[in-house]
């Protein structure tokens, strides 16, 4: 075993360390007294620091602390420039020319450039879905100059901008060029980034601490910050995201004051804090989630529309949102698959899961010849805000007459399995549920539930023609008003051939200490610039 | 005695090598896959797909069991899939925690459980014998996640007596250190206090039972003195199994406590490990747990004959 | 001449056998720690055969919008019929709005069978293993280093390996609970053998040439009965921790069977809120936990020879 000479490497490596930063700390030691830090405990804890090459929510977090975007979208879902100064658009649609702001600076001191954003939207457009949409479309890039380029299209192409301006996973987060060059099937191990905080990597601890500091040469914009548009403002030196497994353990740290803020209390547990004027629970996203049900079109029984008909039939909103949120504060009943309260939003067509029909599902089955197949529904055993849904996904099916077959797994054993073809019977699953954050599936290209490509499509695998017309029409569409027509039509096509179905919207209720905490900002993803904090 | 502990040492070599394999192949027939897990909730199967690649997922077994034990036999443990950095460099971080943690716990158990089973057995049957065995029984019916929110509760919430949760390392100063370990040693240990008064309780009392317990009475001992030179150290052998299984259930138990009172150790390490199929990271933990556990197993072993000279080697 | 010797031997042995078993059963009678913990251990196992009738409903019977009801809640029923009935929440309800009352009384099934299931197993195994082990030099070795091995293996681990290669159920529990015990009961039996096989009737007995398995069964066996039955107490009580503890981790038995276990590890995170999910399976816990030590007591003070020697 090597660990003798391990340990002795890494004291001396400790040892060295320590020789060089003592001078230095010692300087920081008299700027210290003055320093704020923000303990925050966030959902899961930080485990792969590239925000392209995974779609973790926990990466995206990262992404948006580190890394700035060229565009954002506020808080009305307008698109706005945020890297980017001016744009325009050519009257062809074909050329986007898009001019970066004044002293944009990565993390290093060197300025950044055309050719740095080339690169990252390349880097982004080879992994993310829409990202690769939207390459699809794009005939080259063109250096105009330092500060401006060019995106030259095949075609018109509705969604330019919009995808730019992707709020969730996988976000289009800008790196310098060496750094996106790293293939996309590689991690990145270069952190420079150019947003408002820099990330320490001397003092991460994977699993239990990541520290960011503030980036000095930072320039916001001059608006006020809005989600992720608008002046990014630091007023706190430095961020600890600690990562705290016990929730029990996490709420008491709050009550005790040791930590600021909670990214993802339990809503069971937020009674707590009431009465106490010294924290504050609230939501700060105000889409939320969706609870997404999913059905597998590979097997019987629900290779058959009517079966998955039924089944749609059987289930209904309310019994889910209830079960796992509970406090009907922080959920909602929303027929609009598009999320409830955005452009897309309609409450055509899916009146079939908003209740239960427990009879018209048994009516469904038998005009099937339903013949007793078990049903696999997989249930996650350790995600709080997922654990409830699969008992009561089981126990509708189960009296609209399926054979459920309800089999407990940790979560990371059911996505393991989800992506396997196999037959339930070998492997394989029947049904699972999962939830999006709303950002993620406001429109029917970065939503990966309506893909229906057979066997390209997401987990689930539903195969239909008529889906996929509608989606590539709707990418091409450039009129806001034929898009939301063609939306609704998705909607519709998406209950009636069951692609899957929007089980409730919920949201996380995110608890701070407001005693100490002033200008906490909403958002689809933890916001935490703009935050002050007085001891 | 100094052959035997050679061999002894040897003989791990065997030891982590079928561990090794036995892991190694465990994780590979589990369902799972790390892939899976690194791609995020909204993974796409091709994106899926180049991770696996990329990880060399897609080899034969035998070819990743090839490139795996090569990479060991010259000290390399290899990459944790998640962070990118090396296991050795993950574990070491963690170690610190752990340790503090077990030693700590051992102690406090060690120091409690010894001398309430000696007077339980020595004042056998009385009322301090039923409190000794009332006081165990109730230690482990508890399971130890609900005896941490109930000290955390009553010492941490209410008499503020000790933060909710933490860890300071050492260097951070020897107070902060050992204050934020007070709760999660006395919630650890009090299973093991459990076990180890009982079993202390049990061998004495049947030493005491013995014939040369009572010539040891007649020849006019105090009983402070027999105890202490007769029974106890007959009764040593199976309490020092107990405390030797005790150290080793510890390094795998400290899970919950960990988990409970947010300790950055290893046993979080593993769990977090095994959740995510971090193959890496988890075959090196418990290569490292195995040698553990065999120095102890060793150590007790030679304990034994100290204590027993009956025993020989 | 050996064989004659050798029975001589042994029957000296069956005789003090026989004479112990002609009052051990006056003496169990007479225990107050046996009866007691015997007749609290029937009680559960009662409780567990007769759980259909003892007024629940079933166990895995979801009802989202009587979540979190206090014990005590009442709740008016409507039969098909148009009749109604009252239904009380003595326990309350978890966060599926399933009835409490009848999981913890359903959960003394499986919470039950583990503990016993794992004890009489692991106790089993490791005394056949620490038995031939400590008794047999050359195998020793080997033994116990697989036995290292086997320890070094952390059971959460092996608890996901076995849940997902078989399915999650109440075999793949129990043997992942008793595979980690099984060392622990080998290495207390060798140290036990260790000592005896150097006592002066053991040596006699080799020296008249008894058979091994005589001698084990004879001489080893009796002497470690004692401390086995502490053990099993033990193991017995901590599988049923242990289960929770899985259930905590999320790796157990499936929530949708109830075992006291994962009722506890599921209302956790409730506890500050509403601690009955724990509060009541965690008395029939430590009730049956206490039964089985009284139990493991008294039968020891009962069965073991020094100690009546002693009394």
């Amino acid at each position: 075993m090597n660990w003798g000479r391990l340990i002795v490497k890494n004291a001396a490596k400790t040892a060295l360390a320590a020789a060089i930063a003592l001078p230095m700390s010692i300087g920081m030691n008299a700027a210290a007294s003055a320093e704020t830090t923000l303990r925050v405990v966030m959902h899961s804890d930080l485990k792969i620091v590239d925000p392209i090459w995974t779609t973790a929510y926990m990466s995206r977090n990262y992404g948006y602390m580190v890394y700035d975007t060229l565009f954002a979208m506020d808080s009305d879902t307008t698109v706005h420039p945020q890297m980017v100064d001016t744009y325009t658009v050519s009257d062809d649609k074909l050329a986007y020319t898009l001019t970066l702001r004044d002293g944009l600076k990565w993390h290093d001191g060197a300025p950044v450039t055309s050719e740095d954003c080339i690169a990252s939207i390349k880097r982004w457009g080879s992994k993310d879905s829409m990202g690769q949409k939207l390459l699809e479309f794009v005939a080259d890039f063109t250096v105009v100059d330092d500060k401006t380029f060019t995106i030259n299209m095949k075609k018109p192409y509705g969604l330019v901008i919009a995808s730019l301006a992707k709020p969730s996973s996988n976000v289009p987060f800008m790196m310098p060029k060496r750094v996106a060059e790293t293939p996309s099937s590689d991690q990145i191990t270069d952190y420079t980034g150019s947003g408002p905080f820099v990330f320490n990597t001397e003092e991460w601890k994977p699993g239990d601490v990541a520290v960011f500091e503030k980036f000095d040469d930072y320039v916001p914009r001059s608006e006020p910050a809005s989600w992720g548009a608008g002046g990014k403002v630091v007023n706190v030196d430095r961020v600890e995201w600690i990562s705290i497994k016990d929730h029990q353990t996490a709420v008491n740290a709050l009550l005790e004051g040791e930590v600021d803020y909670l990214e993802a209390p339990p809503t069971d547990l937020l009674p707590l804090f009431e009465g106490n004027d010294d924290i504050t629970a609230k939501i700060l996203n105000p889409l939320g989630n969706q609870y997404m049900f999913r059905l597998n079109w590979l097997h019987p029984p629900f290779d058959n529309v009517k079966m998955r008909r039924a089944a749609l039939m059987a289930i209904n909103q309310v019994d889910f949102v209830q079960a796992t949120i509970g406090n009907p504060d922080y959920y909602k009943e929303c027929p609009a698959m598009f999320v409830c309260g955005t452009s897309f939003a309609s409450d055509e067509g899916t009146e079939i899961v908003m209740k239960s029909d427990i009879e018209g599902a048994k009516k469904l089955l038998e005009e099937a010849g339903y013949d007793g197949t078990p049903v696999v529904v997989m249930q996650s055993t350790d995600v709080d805000v997922l654990n409830n849904l699969g008992p009561v996904a089981a126990d509708k099916l189960k009296q609209a007459g399926f054979n459920v077959d309800l089999q407990a797994m940790d979560w990371q054993t059911l996505v393991a399995r989800r992506a396997k073809k196999e037959a339930p019977s070998e492997g394989g699953w029947n049904v699972f549920m999962t939830s999006w954050t709303a950002a993620d599936i406001l429109n029917p290209i970065s939503a990966a539930g309506y893909g229906a490509s057979c066997d390209k499509a997401w987990f689930g695998w539903p195969c239909d023609e008529k889906m996929e017309e509608l989606r590539e029409a709707f990418a091409t569409e450039t009129d806001e008003g034929k898009q939301k027509a063609l939306a609704i039509e998705i909607q519709k096509r998406a209950m009636e051939v069951v692609t899957h179905a929007h089980a409730g919207q919920w949201y996380q209720v995110p608890a701070w200490r407001s005693d100490k905490l002033s200008g906490v900002l909403g958002g689809p993803f933890p916001i935490f610039w703009n935050i002050a904090k007085s001891e | 005695m100094f052959g035997f502990i050679i061999q002894r040492l040897l003989a791990t070599i065997p030891v982590l090598g079928m561990v090794a394999v036995f892991v190694f192949l465990m994780l590979r027939l589990t369902p799972g896959d790390p892939a899976a897990v690194l791609a995020g909730d909204n993974g796409t199967p091709e994106q899926i797909e180049q991770i696996r690649q990329s990880l060399g997922l897609n080899e034969p077994l035998l070819v990743q069991l090839g490139i795996w034990v090569g990479n060991l036999l010259q000290g390399d443990f290899g990459q944790s899939y998640f962070f990118k950095k090396d296991v050795a460099e993950l574990i070491l971080l963690r170690v610190e925690p752990t340790l503090a943690l077990a030693i700590t716990t051992l102690i406090l158990t060690i120091a409690v459980a010894v001398p309430i089973g000696v007077i339980a057995a020595y004042k056998h049957g009385t009322w301090i014998d039923r409190a000794v065995m009332a006081f165990s029984v109730a230690g482990f019916s508890v399971p130890v996640f609900v005896l941490g929110y109930i000290l955390i509760y009553v010492f941490a919430m209410e008499v503020k007596l000790f933060p909710v949760q933490g860890y300071k390392e050492i260097s951070d100063g020897f107070w902060p250190f050992l204050h934020r370990l007070i709760l999660p040693s006395i919630t650890l240990s009090v299973i093991y206090i459990a076990l180890i008064a009982r079993i202390t309780r049990a061998s004495v009392l049947e030493i005491l039972g013995e014939d040369y317990i009572r010539t040891a009475y007649a020849k006019g001992l105090t009983p402070s003195t027999v105890l202490r030179k007769h029974a106890l150290r007959n009764a040593a052998v199976p309490i020092v199994t107990v405390i030797g299984i005790g150290i080793a259930l510890l390094i795998g138990g400290v899970v919950v406590t960990e988990s409970v009172y947010n300790i950055p150790g290893l046993g979080r390490l593993t769990v977090d490990a095994v959740l995510g199929r971090d193959y890496p990271t988890i075959q090196a933990v418990i290569i490292v747990f195995s040698f553990v556990y065999v120095v102890i197993n060793l150590l007790v072993d030679l304990t034994y004959s100290l204590l027993d000279p009956r025993i020989r080697y | 001449m050996t064989e004659g010797t050798e029975n001589l031997v042994d029957a000296a042995a069956s005789a003090d056998a026989s004479s112990r078993r002609a009052t051990v059963w006056e003496q169990l009678v007479r225990n107050t720690s046996v009866m007691v913990g015997g007749a609290i251990m029937a009680l559960m196992v009662l409780i567990a055969i007769c759980a259909p009738l003892l007024g629940t409903m079933d166990p895995s019977d979801i009802d989202p919008a009587w979540r979190n009801k206090k014990p005590g809640t009442e709740r008016t029923l409507t039969a098909d019929d148009g009749t109604q009935s009252t239904w009380v929440y003595l326990m309350g309800t978890d966060t599926l709005g399933r009835d409490t009352y009848s999981r913890v009384i359903y959960g003394a099934q499986v919470s039950l069978a583990v503990g016993l299931i794992v004890a009489v197993l692991s106790l089993a195994i490791g005394l056949v293993v620490g038995m031939v082990s400590g008794y047999i030099r050359w195998l020793d070795g080997i033994v116990m280093r697989v036995m290292d091995g086997l320890m070094a293996i952390p059971g959460i681990l092996l608890a996901i390996a076995l849940v997902s290669l078989a399915d999650a159920g109440l075999v793949t529990v129990i043997l992942a609970i008793t595979i980690p015990e099984i060392p622990r009961v080998v290495r207390l039996v060798r140290s036990i053998v260790l000592s005896i096989r150097e006592e002066p009737y053991v040596e006699a007995a080799i020296s008249v040439g008894t058979r091994l398995h005589l001698i084990l069964i004879r001489h080893v066996l009796p002497n470690t009965i004692a401390p086995l039955i502490v053990q099993g107490t033990y193991i017995c009580a901590s599988a049923i921790l242990v289960e929770a503890i899985l259930s905590f981790l999320g790796v157990g038995i499936p929530p949708e069977t109830p075992t006291w276990g994962n009722i506890m590890a599921e209302g956790r995170i409730l506890f500050r809120v509403f601690p009955h999910n724990i509060l009541f399976p965690g008395i029939f816990l430590a009730i049956t936990v206490l039964a089985v030590n009284m139990l493991g007591d008294g039968l020891r003070d009962t069965l073991d020879p020094r100690m009546r020697k002693r009394l």
